[in-house]
């Protein structure tokens, strides 16, 4: 061993062995994606932008249980609620500061049915702050856009729960 | 007095305690739905059994009185599998829906489920389904979620007595209901919601908007009569949600009736939130400093003795004892704090206040009840009369109108003449009160507003004196405010000074500056054409009269004083703010008093309260009654014989708070007409 380290050193082994590694992946499959014209993979679990989900007859499935907002821990969701005009259960008002949010996932832990979710939106960035206090309407909206990926992300984790 | 073991620990309790009592005496707890410690025993849902020894089956310990050398267990192997089996045979018809439920967060069965249930169902049939039930404007019904604990069916039955709910068919189809689907007609209806373990009964008014873990909680007194009941204010940001009932064994045990807990809804409406002034004819929005020299330029302008003050029925203590400060600077005598006119003798504590106190009902063993209607007019006092009645051994005497109190009673006339007969022993009830060893007689403060009042006053006296009702042991003479200043006012002499005008002359027309301090119960054409200054937090009948108006705050909104019928001072704290520019009553007293050149020594509510508790020491005793001597008072004068009429035309609807109230709207509608129907 001590009688190799001179002769590695005289014919700079070491570099030769890395530039024969960088050189080796020259020949390998490439990991990095032109983005935002390919992406890589998400997993169903991916918490990202949040969106309030509608049952198939349109319905929307919050029922005001104020459960996520009691586990917020940024504290980030605001609602108010009050009886529908058909007596049900309903928010006036649901609001999640995007600003605070943490993305902990824990408001759709929290959900008994299943209407506040992380979907895998995450290209929402905006200019402004205001633009990310959102609202009912857009959450709703969010919801409706993203329905199909967030049913399939619900569906292929569901055999986990 | 048994002695018994309960989990190893030795325990003497007295005789007839059940053994769940004497749990709760060690602070073992023991978990129960149907037991409430104030109704019967119907040991219905069994989720108090425990385990004694010697007995072949868990016991219910609800049921079970304690016996000598009983050895009890309560965290047994069988005790926990006994809870198990029935917390589960109670969730096979309890439906899931928690999060949609406004008991949620607060429920005794979703709190017990976590806590002895076995975490999963094992029942996959169909829940069964029962249709709501209409019980009025105030509660609201989700009958699939009751247990059938009957804790409601014994609560109207036995506290309210008006037997209304009952069960209905049996076994699993039994349900809660009217036998009628109308409204509850119980002024103490809203209880139910406390007493109801699930969420069967829920508060209508306030449905769906909050949940038990976000709101701010401030522990404060009610205003809406003189009982003073303790109440606990619920808010969410700036609005009140909800008030609750607060223990109080000496007041209002932990009942509030219905007026108490629905009026707050008045408290968003009509309310004065900036000072205006009268101008043209109209009154116009100005500033503080605006209205205040109207009310100094004109005021300079006005003989003293043609200046008055008035209170009304919601003022706090320290309001009144400036405004008293103010006029008193301003070099006036004419002040009066009881704007129904009453003009009695109050020249001794004892004589305008009740002696025997609201929790001494239990000790007397006949009553009278004196040109009062104590359901409307201080619907616990009725409650614990029919405590007492239903404890047997009391015998009930009624003179006025024959009104439905909710347990039965002998009159003794409409009219003061019932009075002398009681006196000269013509009626039967005088043998009553003759054998009687602690005789209560209840005077109403509205009979006292009659023309004869005064009169009134002094026969009253002698009548309770003539049935040795006042002892050293026992005063049995009573008086029953129901506006909760009005004691206040008393101690704090808030009354025409030497040679000052009451309400009488006030109202008379001979003033020709008037400050009404939220008094609104009077009638405003009879002012003439006095500049009225309003000081108040409703836009009611005084503030439509005012020429220049102040906004004050609404009990919720301040610190203050208030005394009970029984002469109980007590401190009501500030929940909410006041909307707008709306501030305490004793700060605007305070504010005006410096542009007018008279400042008021005091800046702070502890150096007003300070000043206070030297002029009038009786109200520095927080929570407590004092007693006060006795003296032969009373005015001579004509008793006429003019039937006793009733003070309370509408109990749903008797300060500006609750005539501001839609919830009480809807119960004057609903639940009045049922009153009437069965008068």
């Amino acid at each position: 061993m001590s009688f190799l380290r001179p002769v590695k050193r005289l014919f700079l082994y070491e570099i030769v062995a890395g530039l024969a590694l960088t050189f080796s992946y020259l020949f390998r499959r490439k990991v990095t994606v032109n983005y935002p014209y390919e992406r890589g993979p998400l997993s169903p679990r991916f918490r990202g932008e949040h969106a309030l989900r509608r049952y198939e007859n349109g319905e929307e499935r919050c029922i005001a249980c104020k459960l996520c907002e009691a586990v917020c821990p940024a504290q980030a969701i605001t609602i108010e609620s009050a009886p529908r005009a058909d007596g049900t259960r309903r928010t006036t008002r649901y609001d999640i500061d995007m600003t605070k949010c943490i993305f902990c996932g824990l408001c759709q832990e929290a959900c008994p049915v299943e209407a506040i979710v992380e979907g895998p939106n995450f290209e929402f960035g905006t200019e402004t702050r205001e633009e990310l206090y959102f609202t009912k309407e857009r959450l709703l909206a969010n919801g409706d856009r993203w329905e199909a990926a967030i049913a399939a992300n619900i569906a292929a984790d569901a055999k986990y729960r | 007095m048994p002695k018994l073991t309960i989990n190893g620990i030795e325990v003497e309790v007295a005789q007839g305690t059940s053994v769940l009592q004497a749990c709760e005496q060690l602070e073992i707890e023991v978990p129960h739905f149907c037991y409430h410690d104030r109704l019967s025993v119907p040991a219905s849902c069994r989720m108090c059994l425990v385990e004694i020894e010697k007995m072949p089956k868990p016991v219910a310990s609800c049921a079970q009185p304690c016996a000598d050398g009983m050895v009890v267990h309560t965290d047994s192997a069988v005790v926990k599998k006994a809870r198990k089996g029935v917390m589960e045979l109670l969730l096979i018809n309890h439906p899931l829906d928690c999060p949609i439920c406004d008991q949620g967060g607060e429920c005794d069965l979703q709190d017990q489920a976590v806590a002895y249930g076995c975490g999963c169902g094992r029942h996959h049939e169909n829940k069964r389904i029962v249709g709501e039930k209409e019980l009025g404007p105030l509660i609201k019904t989700a009958m699939t979620r009751c247990i059938q604990c009957t804790r409601c069916v014994r609560f109207v039955d036995e506290i309210c007595g008006t037997p209304e709910l009952g069960g209905l068919y049996r076994g699993e189809k039994m349900e809660i209901g009217t036998y009628v689907a109308r409204a509850l007609s119980s002024e103490m209806s809203g209880n139910l919601i406390d007493i109801c373990p699930v969420g069967a009964l829920t508060n209508k008014p306030a449905a769906f908007t909050a949940r038990s873990w976000e709101l701010q909680k401030t522990e404060t007194i009610d205003v809406f009569d003189a009982i003073g009941c303790n109440i606990r204010v619920d808010m969410r940001g700036n609005d009140v949600v909800r008030v609750l009932p607060r223990l109080n064994e000496d007041i209002n045990e932990e009942w509030i009736n219905d007026k108490s807990r629905f009026a707050i809804d008045g408290l968003k409406r009509q309310r004065l939130d900036r000072p205006y002034v009268r101008r043209d004819g109209k009154l116009v929005p100005a500033s503080w400093n605006e209205a205040f020299a109207v009310i100094a330029e004109k005021l300079r302008g006005i003989a003293p003795n043609r200046i008055a003050a008035l209170a009304g029925d919601l003022v706090d203590c320290e309001a009144m004892f400036a405004l008293k400060s103010l006029v008193a600077a301003l070099g006036s005598p004419n002040l009066d704090c009881r704007q129904d006119g009453a003009n009695y003798d109050v020249s001794t504590r004892a004589a305008s206040i009740m002696n025997s106190g609201i929790a001494g009902i239990e000790e007397s063993d006949a009553i009278v009840l004196i040109g009062t209607n104590p359901r409307h007019e201080g619907t616990l006092v009725n409650a614990r009369i029919r405590k007492r009645w239903l404890r047997g051994g009391c015998r009930v005497g009624v003179i006025g109108a024959t009104v439905d109190l909710g347990y039965p009673y002998q009159s003794i006339g409409t009219t003061p003449q019932g009075i002398a007969d009681l006196m000269f022993g013509k009626h039967a009830f005088a043998a009553i009160l003759k054998n009687a060893k602690k005789p209560m007689f209840i005077l109403g403060a509205g009979a006292l507003a009659r023309e004869d009042g005064a009169a009134l006053h002094r026969v009253v006296r002698e009548l309770a004196e003539h049935f040795n009702a006042v002892r050293e042991d026992w005063n049995g003479f009573n008086v029953f405010q129901h506006a909760a200043s009005r004691i206040g006012g008393l101690d704090l002499d808030f009354l025409p000074q030497i040679g000052g005008q009451g309400t009488r002359a006030i109202l008379g027309g001979a003033m020709e500056a008037v400050w009404l301090l939220g008094a609104d119960e009077i009638d405003v054409t009879k002012l003439g054409n006095a500049f009225v200054v309003y000081q108040g937090h409703h836009g009611d009948v005084g503030a439509h009269r005012a020429d220049v108006i102040l906004p004050g705050a609404a009990y919720t909104e301040k610190t203050g004083i208030y005394v009970n019928t029984e002469g109980r001072p007590q401190v009501a704290l500030q929940a909410t703010f006041p909307p707008g520019e709306a501030r305490e009553d004793w700060k605007i007293i305070r504010a005006f008093s410096e542009v007018y050149g008279e400042a008021l020594p005091y800046d702070t509510l502890d150096t007003l309260r300070t000043k206070m508790f030297e002029s009038a020491p009786v109200l520095a005793n927080i929570g407590h009654c004092e007693k006060s001597g006795w003296s032969a008072f009373g005015f001579t004068g004509e008793v006429s014989a003019q039937p006793f009429a009733p003070v309370i035309e509408n109990f749903y609807m008797t300060d500006p708070i609750s005539r501001a109230s839609a919830t009480m709207a809807k119960c004057s509608d609903e639940i009045l007409p049922l009153w009437e129907a069965a008068e």
